[in-house]
């Protein structure tokens, strides 16, 4: 994946080097910026097995700052914010790849360096009984729980950096 | 053979003739008897679905997943234009502005209307309140929800979008929208099952050109839509697989 353009970014911002489970890594820029998540809207995606954006609807695109040509044939990663713990998408992805519904507070990293921040429903879809992909509902979270996921997160993130 | 036809019950009571004229229109279009059964609510639809007592349905999303993934109900075309949003509202008077400032113990009216009831629920979970701590008054229908507002026994309201814009224009001034769903990837749909399989095509073909002539245009009208647009399967499913996520 191509790391993101520093002409993209607004305000002031830090520079990582995200390595995803795949082994593929990219440069990305971050900022404290955070996009506030509008009232009844809702964000829905799906992608293939291999978490691929197959789906995205208008309020993906409007929240992610990305064109819909951009998101489509992507990893879902694209998203991926560094102050979210690697533990986080490790149970996430154990979870719906055992044919569950996973749900959870995440962090997600905008095009122009930004965030903002969801509740996130995530079930694999099946047919004849195979997980054929998968959907993503995010939703506006609750404020007092996301700030308690954002601090649990900020401990496991400490960790993962000791180890 | 006559057919079996189906409305999901939560159209507007305005257009119950509507509905029998867009029946009398369909079956000259097709050369089929089609009896047209409006059910009185969602639950008694639902079994005529599963007893598989429906040939033809325009059903609202959450009875779509059910006929497409389990009845082999196939997907037509839906209403132009047209998508299921839902609100909740509050008095007018009530010293809420935003979601976030609705407390546990809140009285909720809420017809058994099961994808506004989803979407209802989602919209309540920034201010941490789901079934667990909300007193739900179930109702018959939009109005009884509206009066239970201006009547002071209930908080809240969940209403489809098009329901609330229906109700009085006095109504209306009396209550205030909280909060309105933009999600625009759920719709109402018009679907075929399995016995009619054979005259999906042509089903379609009239759907869609309904448009086109002045008749079809007067059933429209009654209908309250302008006409009616293709929608693939890929659609479809992006709403069954939304639903589904929602439950």
């Amino acid at each position: 994946m191509k790391d993101m353009n520093l002409q993209d970014i607004v305000g002031e911002y830090r520079e990582y080097t995200l390595t995803y489970y795949d082994g593929t890594s990219r440069k990305i820029f971050v900022t404290e910026i955070e996009a506030p998540y509008p009232d009844g809207k809702l964000i829905v995606s799906t992608t293939d097995t291999e978490g691929v954006i197959t789906h995205a609807n208008q309020a993906f695109v409007d929240l992610s700052g990305y064109t819909r040509e951009e998101l489509i044939g992507q990893p879902h990663y694209i998203l991926r914010h560094p102050d979210m713990p690697r533990v986080a998408f490790k149970d996430m992805w154990e979870t719906i790849q055992a044919g569950k519904t996973w749900r959870g507070y995440v962090k997600n990293l905008r095009k122009d360096g930004g965030y903002y921040l969801v509740y996130a429903t995530i079930m694999p879809n099946f047919r004849d009984g195979e997980i054929i992909g998968y959907t993503s509902v995010r939703r506006k979270p609750s404020r007092r729980k996301m700030e308690a996921a954002l601090a649990e997160y900020a401990r496991l993130r400490a960790e993962e950096e000791a180890a | 053979m006559t057919y079996q036809m189906a409305i999901s019950p939560d159209f507007p009571p305005q257009q119950i003739a509507g509905w029998y004229i867009f029946n009398t229109w369909l079956q000259n279009q097709l050369g089929v008897g089609i009896h047209l059964e409006l059910y009185p609510d969602f639950p008694s639809q639902r079994e005529a679905i599963l007893n598989d007592k429906v040939d033809l349905v325009y059903a609202n999303p959450y009875d779509a997943a059910m006929l497409i993934r389990e009845k082999g109900f196939q997907v037509l075309a839906r209403p132009q234009g047209k998508r299921d949003e839902a609100i909740i509202a509050t008095h007018a008077n009530a010293p809420f502005e935003t979601v976030e400032d609705l407390q546990p113990g809140i009285r909720l009216a809420a017809t058994i209307d099961p994808a506004v009831y989803l979407l209802g629920m989602m919209m309540l979970e920034p201010a941490e309140l789901d079934e667990s701590n909300v007193q739900v008054k179930r109702v018959e229908s939009y109005p009884v929800a509206a009066k239970l507002l201006l009547q002071g026994e209930a908080e809240i309201a969940f209403f489809l979008k098009e329901a609330y814009e229906e109700l009085s224009g006095l109504t209306r001034q009396q209550l205030k929208v909280l909060v309105d769903s933009q999600i625009g990837d759920l719709f109402h749909a018009f679907l075929v099952g399995p016995r009619l399989a054979s005259q999906a095509d042509a089903i379609r073909e009239a759907l869609l050109g309904m448009s086109a002539s002045p008749k079809g245009r007067g059933v429209l009208e009654t209908l309250g839509f302008p006409g009616w647009e293709s929608v693939t399967l890929d659609d479809a499913e992006f709403m069954i697989n939304l639903v589904e996520a929602l439950k």
